[in-house]
């Protein structure tokens, strides 16, 4: 299946990027997806290993499996005010 | 319009105020967020902020919901900017009207405190230098029953 992976802020400069299409097996969860994305460069390794997480617009723990095209964003400490 | 919005644009306190008049209401609380010109011993110069547009307005809205539920406060809006903002500029206005002050007072807080640990929303800090940085955040709480 194929989910996208958005990335804001710090972590977009991390990923040098602001959104990746990711093929993972069926029933992968949030926790396999940061694994995957973590392994794609020297640089991604930066990413956290627990990041906090929202799919479809809603936070959501590691461990939530993931479904085709899921919007999965990577969010980076908040600091909004 | 939606009483929670992310936007570009200048944010117009008088504007949001006129969202939350109410003629049951006795109090109102108007609070604004401002680009300051230090941080942590730092002159500062400009703030740049970023959001995931989609799901702040969203959390916005949520956080509102809330605010209005536990204190029971008549009318409530809210705003946050994004982009590039120069010292003494409104990043974030909280309204909130109510038939007496102590809902007001205390919604209004509860919007602000709930917007810095949950909106996604992030800034960069232009230091008088040259150099720039982002803000560190906080980690959003997350349950297991989802939402934050």
């Amino acid at each position: 299946m194929k989910v996208r992976a958005l990335f804001f802020a710090s972590y977009r400069e991390i990923m040098g990027g602001a959104d990746f299409d990711v093929d993972l097996p069926d029933g992968a969860t949030v926790s396999d997806l940061i694994t995957v994305l973590r392994e794609r460069d020297d640089a991604a390794a930066r990413l956290p290993s627990a990041p906090a997480v929202a799919v479809n617009r809603s936070y959501c723990t590691s461990d939530v499996v993931l479904a085709e095209g899921d919007e999965v964003a990577i969010i980076p400490p908040v600091a909004g005010g | 319009m939606s009483r929670a919005q992310i936007t570009t644009d200048a944010i117009d306190p008088q504007a949001l105020l006129a969202r939350v008049a109410d003629p049951s209401s006795g109090a109102v609380i108007l609070f604004l967020g401002v680009v300051r010109n230090h941080n942590d011993g730092r002159g500062i110069e400009a703030m740049r902020y970023d959001a995931y547009d989609e799901m702040a307005q969203g959390t916005l809205d949520e956080i509102l919901a809330e605010a209005e539920e536990r204190y029971g406060v008549g009318r409530l809006a809210a705003v946050h900017r994004v982009g590039e903002l120069g010292i003494g500029d409104v990043s974030v206005a909280i309204a909130v009207s109510s038939a007496h002050r102590a809902e007001a007072y205390e919604a209004s807080r509860y919007v602000i405190e709930e917007i810095k640990v949950r909106l996604p929303v992030w800034k960069k800090e232009r230091f008088e230098d040259g150099t720039s940085e982002w803000v560190a955040g906080r980690n959003p709480e997350i349950s297991a029953e989802g939402g934050a």
